[in-house]
């Protein structure tokens, strides 16, 4: 129960037979970045306050950005606010912690587990290596269900970010109850203070393993961590002139000695194995050197290295960069480091690193909601599958079977794996490649392999549904097409639904086209649709006026979900 | 009868005997004109490129058995017992690792050639930036967009992705196995190639009104998603239909699911034998970045780095043995490579840090066999900055691939590699149209004195006359200066080089001249 059989999962993507049918050529001039489109971007706003009108489009493109896809529900809501108070409302996080992951996998007769009862929490009991894949299993269901019942704040894309940011591997972190303590710490502090977060993350448990930290001795000071710290978490190789391969070396030197306990799940120092000498670094930190210490007194030079790190400007320029690609787009120019990055890098820096700080001022700017910066992203996988979730109000099983319920989200975990994001198990310390890989970036996540994977997973939702124990996950294109403002009008249906859909609209030539090819079943009148609509209406229960109105919606979905603008966000 | 067709019924006809003009293949193996049908053009010629992420670790790989003492002393807690090395035939010197015994019985074969020290100037740390080195084929502080191979195939296939396929060119110029496509494929305005997972099964995109694209990010974004679209709709045909049209035949990979490299090379190996004209594959396997439990204690054989070794193996074989059965052995040329080598001290935690050069196998039927290049030199005393320095560039192997195997003109070479010139390997079997270009230019001698040096030392060689190169690289890598570059006469010279500016440790000295490289290790200790 606790792994989904992968035959029996790939199988549910209905393979198709191909025809001989040809695409029509367009003229692509600019296929893919050979480099960054700089031409593109004739944008010149900054971080002031943006003033300009709070309508659907702004709202959309806010919860867009920050939320996993956008429901009709958000818009209403955020309609009723002015956009300081939208962002101030995003940005409110709950402090509470979600209730923990459960065991759902013991009812399988080789997971039994002794020390947790199925349907109770795993998170304090000792790691069992036969349990530790089922345990993550369990947690990465956990997180998958957690974004998709999210509410309406940044916490879980900020969630993301910071995974990808300092991204681990469940798979080598191996000890579940270590993995879901990491994330903890990640979901606790994520709009918290950068610099206490990155100086938790220096002696998490999680990383000690990760980054080889555990073994990082005097005798043989071990680079991974050291090397990482200062290339992605913090300052970053942006400029020419960055951190030498010494500066490497002594930061392994200062981080040596710490471990962790098995029994508590938690870091200790252990002076004997601290290199108690001098640590110099370079010019690059201003020859800091860092004094060496001996006994407990060891424990502190972490802290000293991240006071050097912190002096230096460049973290918080690095960490605005990485914001900016993850929320707005990719490409930085020179107006954008001038007038986006640099200041917003001086409020972080003048906020002592305050991450909402900085949130607060990128959302409410007039950069954000330049129209140049609308629709720009292709979505990463999780925004695809969980947004897609969250439009439709896809319903999963409840509590009543635990079992049950983390397999629907362990299988849209999955899927997820399927399209190139395996949340909890991140390709390396670098995190997702389309967040960094210039100068393809987003591009990355499109290939000839994961865009026909992105809309097999939209297809098999619309048409047969994902069944297991006696569950199906489906869409219901009734009940979403019923949220809308009179859905018997063909015309009036279609631009709802496109709108909320697409970032950038279809044109009316193609929404005649949808309706005509879907709504009308190729008839001509308007009222071929609204006849049908208002028949089922009238008669909800009647399977065969359902069915009318139902296999349309089907194909106008599959149709909406097959178009490259449906993969923007 | 076009060669699409021929290769379609010899595989067709695989369980019956093959005839061509009335003869059997069997009776025609070494038959010149099976041989030229196989050697058909350079455009019938693949290239698979095995790529090992993470930094795999050369000297527990292909193991310098001259260099034991030293190797023991630098990395007691992870050197494979000299008695467990592999011995291949011929080099008593050189020896592989004991989870290699396929990939010995490769090169027993003569299947196999083993390039030692593979590196470049300035070695990078970084995993993302040493694999951009690689892939891009670009100088340490260059950062260039565009792939090795995605500028060779833009030749080949020129303003794509505009009106291909075609009726000429009906295949992708290069195939990814896996989700990802390597920027080794990026060409000056697309990536040529295409990533697959499952070649038989591909989805069906929807056809319709295309509204135009804004010129705007978005619309540039969307732009992009719709030509994924379009080829992917393009080229599944062409690639599916190669799929079905040929079976593996091998029985030598293991079981799905076991070894990631086996069932990738499984998938290559079915197209090629289904008659795509792509050119290009790339495979990768991941897991070498080593830092902790590389072996297990007290048991080095053993261990992560020990599983990673007989999977490649494993893999290699099936894959190699697939073709033959296949009859496509003559067309297919493979190669590793990883972002970098590992330190030559190990670490206390049984694994080994970023290092420098590294050694990687090229295979084949038309390899020539051998091991190009020297063991490397592990010094006495070996400190945790230590490194294995370069003997061959990367970039020369490109070279020799791009000239003896694809049949790149000189001309066309240079941009290829960026206008660099590199040595050119002798690799390729029967690559080379005159075997003069690897005599032609001979180093005799490579020597100086003092050594160890204090304030200077002269170095003194024998070359055949030509323009002669020599460089001083520290003992991670970096180069620290140029000794000489200008044109010699044949014979003996001397140049003096001056050390007093060089801090007391190891260097070593490589002179390039042509084809030939030699280098020497040089002390300074004042």
């Amino acid at each position: 129960m606790a792994n989904i059989n992968r035959k029996q999962f790939f199988q549910n993507f209905a393979l198709e037979t191909l025809d001989d049918k040809q695409l029509p050529v367009y003229p692509y001039k600019d296929p893919s970045n050979k480099e960054l489109p700089t031409s593109l971007r004739k944008t010149s706003t900054g971080i002031s306050e943006y003033t300009g009108p709070w309508g659907e489009e702004q709202i959309k493109h806010l919860c867009r950005r920050t939320l996993f896809g956008v429901t009709k529900a958000d818009i209403d809501f955020f309609k009723t606010k002015t956009m300081v108070q939208a962002v101030d409302s995003i940005l409110n996080i709950s402090t509470t912690d979600p209730s923990p992951p459960l065991n759902h996998y013991s009812g399988n007769a080789n997971q039994a587990d002794a020390d947790v009862p199925l349907g109770q929490t795993w998170v304090n009991a000792v790691d069992n290596p036969n349990l530790n894949g089922s345990r993550r299993s369990s947690f990465k269901a956990w997180w998958l269900s957690l974004m998709v019942n999210q509410d309406r704040t940044i916490k879980e894309k900020m969630n993301l970010f910071w995974h990808n940011h300092f991204a681990t591997e469940a798979n080598v972190v191996q000890s579940a109850r270590t993995v879901y303590n990491h994330h903890k710490l990640l979901r606790q502090n994520c709009l918290g203070n950068f610099k206490t977060l990155n100086r938790l993350i220096a002696t998490d448990p999680a990383m000690l393993i990760y980054l080889n930290g555990e073994q990082n001795t005097k005798t043989a000071p071990d680079e991974n961590y050291g090397r990482e710290l200062q290339e992605l978490f913090t300052v970053g190789k942006d400029l020419p002139i960055y951190y030498t391969e010494d500066d490497v070396k002594a930061a392994a030197r200062v981080m040596t000695g710490w471990r962790n306990s098995r029994t508590t799940y938690s870091s200790y120092f252990d002076s004997t194995r601290h290199d108690t000498t001098n640590k110099q670094f370079s010019s690059f930190y201003n020859n800091t050197v860092i004094v060496g210490k001996t006994g407990t007194n060891g424990a502190t030079e972490v802290d000293d290295l991240m006071t050097m790190i912190f002096n230096h400007n460049e973290v918080a320029k690095h960490i605005a960069r990485s914001i900016y690609r993850f929320f707005v787009y990719y490409n930085i120019d020179e107006s954008v480091e001038t007038n986006v990055i640099a200041p917003l890098a001086t409020i972080f820096r003048n906020s002592n690193y305050n991450i909402k700080t900085l949130m607060d001022a990128l959302l409410k700017s007039e950069h954000f909601y330049d129209s140049l910066n609308m629709g720009c992203v292709i979505k990463p996988p999780m925004d695809h599958l969980v947004g897609l979730a969250r439009t439709f109000n896809l319903i999963f099983p409840d509590s009543t079977n635990v079992a049950t319920q983390y397999g629907h989200y362990l299988y849209t975990q999955q899927v997820g794996i399927l399209l190139g994001q395996d949340i909890g198990d991140a390709p390396n310390v670098a995190g997702w490649p389309a967040y960094y890989q210039s100068p393809q970036y987003y591009e990355l996540w499109i290939n000839s392999d994961s865009l026909p994977k992105r809309n097999q997973i939209c297809d098999l939702l619309v048409y047969t549904g994902y069944n297991r124990s006696g569950f199906k996950l489906i869409l219901d294109p009734i009940a979403f097409v019923s949220q809308f403002t009179s859905p018997e009008d063909p015309n009036l249906l279609i631009n709802q639904i496109t709108s909320l859909l697409f970032p950038i609209d279809l044109s009316s030539t193609s929404k005649t086209q949808v309706k005509t090819a879907f709504l009308l079943s190729g008839q001509s009148s308007d009222y071929y649709w609204s006849d049908v609509w208002n028949e089922y209406v009238a008669a909800p229960t009647n399977n065969t006026k359902k069915q009318a109105v139902y296999t349309r919606l089907q194909g106008m979905f599959k149709y909406l979900f097959g178009l490259a603008e449906f993969q923007l966000n | 009868m076009k060669r699409r067709d021929f290769i379609q019924k010899a595989i067709t006809a695989s369980a019956l005997p093959l005839v061509i003009n009335g003869f059997p293949v069997e009776a025609l193996a070494d038959n010149p004109i099976v041989n030229f049908l196989g050697k058909a053009g350079a455009e019938d010629r693949v290239l698979v490129l095995i790529q090992l992420n993470g930094g795999n670790d050369g000297l527990n790989t292909v193991i310098p058995i001259n260099q034991y003492t030293n190797l023991a002393k630098a990395r007691q807690n992870i050197l494979i017992q000299q008695s467990k090395v592999l011995a291949l035939t011929g080099n008593i010197n050189t020896g592989l690792h004991p989870s290699l015994s396929e990939v010995r019985g490769l090169y027993d074969n003569g299947l196999v050639n083993i390039v030692q020290s593979v590196g470049y100037p300035d070695p990078n740390f970084s995993h993302f930036r040493a694999t951009d080195i690689w892939l891009t084929g670009s100088d340490s502080n260059v950062n260039e967009d565009s792939g090795w191979l995605g500028r060779y195939l833009d030749n080949k296939f020129p303003n794509f992705p505009t009106n291909y396929p075609s009726a000429n060119y009906p295949d992708p110029p290069a195939i990814q196995i896996g989700a990802l496509i390597s920027p080794a494929m990026q060409g000056k305005n697309s990536s040529l190639g295409m990533s697959i997972t499952d070649p038989t099964s591909f989805y069906q995109f929807i056809t319709g009104t295309v509204d135009p694209a804004p010129n705007t990010p978005a619309g540039h974004e969307l732009t992009y998603v719709r030509l994924v679209a379009q080829q992917t709709q393009q080229y599944s045909g062409t690639i599916k239909a190669a799929a079905d049209k040929a079976t593996n035949i091998s029985t030598l990979y293991p079981t799905a699911g076991q070894n990631s490299l086996a069932d990738q090379l499984k998938v290559v190996a079915r197209l090629i034998a289904g008659g795509l004209k792509t050119q290009v594959y790339m495979v990768s396997l991941g897991g070498f970045d080593t830092h902790s439990a590389q072996t297990v204690a007290n048991a080095t054989e053993t261990g992560n780095h020990a599983v990673l070794m007989q999977r490649i193996s494993q893999a290699v074989n099936a894959f190699q043995d697939d073709l033959k059965k296949l009859a496509v052995d003559d067309r297919v040329l493979g190669m590793t490579f990883s972002e970098f080598g590992r330190r030559i001290k190990s670490n206390d935690s049984y694994g080994t840090d970023h290092g420098a050069a590294a050694p990687l196998f090229i295979f084949g039927k038309n390899v020539k066999p051998g091991i190009t290049g020297n063991n490397p030199i592990i010094p006495a005393t070996v400190s945790v900055n230590d490194n294995v320095p370069m003997q061959i560039d990367f970039r020369a192997i490109y070279a020799s691939i791009l000239k003896y195997w694809f049949k790149v003109s000189d001309s066309e070479l240079s941009p290829l590699l960026l206008n660099k010139t590199f040595p050119l390997l002798d690799i390729i079997a029967g690559g080379s149209t005159s075997a003069a270009e690897f005599t032609e230019a001979k180093i005799g001698v490579l020597e100086n004195y003092p050594n160890p040096a204090t304030t200077q030392t002269t170095i003194k060689f024998t070359c055949s006359g030509g323009y002669v190169k020599i460089r001083l690289f520290d003992n991670i890598g970096r180069e620290i200066l140029t000794v000489t570059e200008d044109t010699y006469s044949r014979g003996t010279h001397e140049v003096i080089l001056n050390t007093e500016s060089l801090n007391n440790g190891t260097y070593y000295y490589q002179l390039q001249q042509g084809a030939s490289q030699l280098m020497k290790t040089l002390i300074v200790a004042k």
